[in-house]
């Protein structure tokens, strides 16, 4: 690509008409519902009967992952139909009934409650509510196609900063636009680049963080396997404005489309000489690498990164000096999110007023959350800044299922916190999370109910660091395991007076002590828990029993007199004959001999045993 | 005279992955994925044959190795069941499905199933949260599990 012309040229090219495009969602979660099939049907059936008038193509996320395998329909007259639970023998319906006799198939639309059946996902409640600046093109283009990244203002961006700015005009437009990073901590990102822009060196870098590490979030992986691009032409944008000619992603190795789609569009990119060199011809030389992680969550973290690209043990090290002046290989580096990066084009084409109108004082734009957990409406949604926590899991999510009670929402991962039913009308954002001891974190956003036990959760995350953490500190090696064991003492019943002292105490010797952002946020959820939910584990520790019947040691399974029937499967089923009646009246269960396995729990027809 | 007369078809394609990689910054990740992708594991004697490449320590080869979960030191099943403990999985019961894997096939996490068919393991976070209980054999991602549905996914292959 040596002139804009012909991007423009690119960006405007006849594209053949056609009367039907078929879109189908092939992201992990599609893929794993079952999306290929559903390729191969309307594939198949295209051909056999020489459908010249549909264009079939693939699709990243779209964000409601609970109705995936997702195919859209677009006519030519720009109506948009949105199938959900498509399986091939749908697919074959929808390709006789929509595209050939070209009457939709009303049964098997998307259905937004009380409204029930609609056209489009565009018209759901959830929806409405979103605005989408990072996930503009998932789900909307074939991320295999660079063309069609184009034809969407593609690398546009690119064009206007290496054609009409000056480096430090890119920098003061990032810091005039407020984009603060999307990893966790929210750096503003315009001044992360003016540090390592002021670096003088022969050699600069520009990484990536698609490690995206923390249990429960998947944001990173729908953005790149929906729109890769995005974050290449932000990466090359980056480059310009620092002074590098080199680029890094760093993604982990558990994210196999992501890996594919990324490789295909460097490579396209490469081809119409949107990265190499002279890009525009303007001298501007740029190219990305993929170092694939190998599952260390550490790594996450930005020096253990570095260090995990550079070929050693991602073990982190001490900053200063910070990577802006030493980072990679030595060298000033500068390091974001896939998520941020994904904002860049679009801020520098719509500029920073467009975008700090978004959002809240100190934190503008959007955030994408993975929702997850015990909430109706999982998947992936992209909020603006500010908006109450209440409207995301009611309006958004849809409520809790089952008709259950909202316990706590859990960002940050494992460096972050719950927060209770109290908090639930706390407008998110930066500030606010951080005041009430939990964290943006990258994103994930876990609904937990009055079944999920809090001291449970606090152990399950505290397990989750020990397993991870890279031994090179021992507050975070030694510490963090003496945490784990302290709570596995409380959730067995064994807790005694003065543990909840004690574990907080270490908690914030921890935080005060480790040696990186691993470490130092390892204590969040036992700390959180306990700020909210101290009464859960007084319960544990003073009355041995766990209020939400999790831990089993502190559990005692009972049949219910009433609902017995007397079969006496339970009792033929109790590996250690704990339980024993006559047929036909109610059996009863030793609680001295029961060793709490749950076996009779699971196998009782009548729904007679239960646990307290 | 011939160099590789006497090397095997493994041997031959981690001598094309070393011969790619030596001169590349940062290689040791990148050519320890390519060489368990050939091998299935990474057994001393492969690690030793890369610590000479790339002018390394055996024991830095090592290090990294035993570091990273992703490698292992043993050989897999064909089949590498991965059952994800990650939040989402994990609040919505995850690790039933886990114990109903290792009742089936009799085996502890981390191991392998005698016939080398099935190895099973616990990990975290495979990003498909909304599909919550997910397991993932081989590239195949099975979402919204019940312990009821193990034995059937088995049989599978």
């Amino acid at each position: 690509m040596k002139s804009l012309a012909e991007l423009k040229a690119i960006k405007e090219k006849d594209i053949k008409a056609y009367d039907y495009k078929i879109l189908i969602g092939m992201a992990t979660c599609g893929i794993a519902a079952g999306a290929n099939p559903v390729m191969s049907e309307f594939k198949k059936i295209a051909q056999e009967k020489k459908l010249d008038n549909v264009n079939i193509q693939l699709t990243g996320c779209i964000g409601i992952c609970r109705l995936e395998p997702l195919v859209e329909v677009y006519d030519s007259k720009g109506n948009r139909f949105t199938y959900i639970h498509m399986d091939s023998k749908k697919a074959a319906e929808v390709m006789q009934s929509h595209i050939i006799e070209g009457k939709p198939c009303t049964d098997y639309l998307i259905c937004d409650e009380p409204n029930g059946c609609i056209k489009n996902v565009l018209e759901t409640r959830s929806f409405k509510k979103q605005i989408r600046i990072a996930l503009r093109n998932c789900g909307n283009i074939n991320p295999e196609h660079i063309d069609e990244y184009i034809q969407n203002d593609g690398y546009s961006a690119l064009g206007k900063v290496l054609t009409e700015m000056k480096p430090q005009e890119v920098i003061q437009l990032l810091l005039d636009s407020g984009l603060r990073g999307r990893g966790g901590a929210g750096f503003p990102t315009g001044l992360k680049w003016k540090f390592a822009a002021a670096a003088q060196n022969d050699q600069k870098y520009v990484c990536c963080n698609a490690d995206e590490g923390d249990p429960g979030a998947f944001m990173d992986r729908s953005v790149l396997e929906g729109d890769p691009h995005s974050v290449l032409e932000a990466m090359a944008i980056a480059g310009y404005a620092i002074g590098s000619n080199q680029g890094y992603i760093y993604v982990r190795a558990e994210y196999p489309i992501a890996v594919k789609r990324l490789n295909i569009a460097i490579k396209q990119a490469k081809e119409y000489g949107l990265l190499g060199n002279n890009i525009f011809g303007t001298g501007f030389d740029f190219d990305i690498e993929i170092r694939l992680g190998a599952g260390a969550f550490v790594c996450g973290e930005e020096t253990a990164l570095m260090t995990s690209i550079e070929g050693k043990r991602g073990e982190p090290r001490p900053r200063p000096p910070f990577p802006a002046n030493k980072g990679l290989f030595g060298k000033p580096t500068i390091l974001n999110n896939v998520e941020t990066l994904a904002n860049v084009p679009v801020i520098i084409t719509k500029g920073p007023q467009w975008f700090n109108k978004i959002g809240t004082e100190k934190s503008k734009g959007t955030k994408v959350f993975a929702v997850g957990g015990k909430i109706n409406n999982t998947g992936l949604i992209e909020i603006p800044m500010g908006m109450t926590l209440r409207e995301v899991i009611y309006d958004i999510g849809g409520g809790i299922p089952n008709g259950k009670a909202f316990k706590a929402a859990q960002t940050g991962g494992p460096s972050g916190g719950c927060i209770p039913a109290e908090h639930l009308d706390i407008q998110i954002d930066y500030d606010n999370l951080v005041a009430i001891g939990s964290m943006m974190g990258s994103g994930g956003l876990i609904v937990m109910d009055e079944d999920n036990c809090m001291v449970d959760i606090a152990q399950f995350f505290l397990g989750f660091t020990v397993d991870e953490s890279c031994g090179k500190c021992p507050p975070c090696r030694i510490g963090t395991r003496r945490m784990l064991e302290m709570l596995e003492k409380i959730t067995d019943g064994n807790g005694e007076d003065g543990d909840i002292e004690k574990l907080e105490r270490l908690a914030y010797s921890i935080k005060e002590a480790a040696l990186c952002g691993l470490g130092q946020t390892a204590p969040n959820p036992v700390l959180s828990t306990l700020r909210y939910f101290r009464d859960e584990y007084k319960a544990h520790i003073y009355d041995k029993t766990c209020p939400s019947g999790v831990c089993k040691h502190l559990l005692n399974y009972y049949i219910d007199s009433e609902k017995c029937v007397g079969c006496s499967v339970c009792a033929r089923n109790c590996p250690v004959n704990a339980i024993s009646g006559v047929i036909k009246s109610p059996y009863v269960i030793d609680n001295d001999t029961c060793i709490k396995c749950g076996v009779c729990y699971e196998k009782c027809k009548f729904d007679a045993i239960y646990k307290k | 005279m011939c160099q590789n007369c006497n090397l095997d078809e493994k041997e031959m394609k981690l001598q094309e992955v070393l011969n790619k990689h030596k001169d590349s910054k940062g290689a040791l990740i990148p050519v320890l994925h390519e060489a368990q992708e050939i091998y299935g594991y990474l057994p001393l004697s492969v690690q030793e044959v890369i610590a000479n490449a790339l002018g390394l320590p055996l024991s830095e080869v090592y290090g990294v190795v035993t570091f990273y979960t992703q490698f292992s030191l043993y050989p897999k099943g064909q089949y590498k069941i991965q059952v994800c403990l990650g939040t989402a999985c994990y609040v919505k019961g995850s690790n039933n499905i886990l114990e109903e894997f290792k009742k089936q096939l009799g085996i502890e996490v981390g191991q392998s199933t005698e016939d080398g068919k099935f190895s099973l393991d616990a990990c975290r976070c495979v990003g498909a949260c909304g599909l919550a209980p997910v397991v993932m054999i081989n590239e195949d991602v099975y979402g919204t599990l019940v312990p009821g549905d193990v034995a059937n996914i088995l049989k599978k292959y």
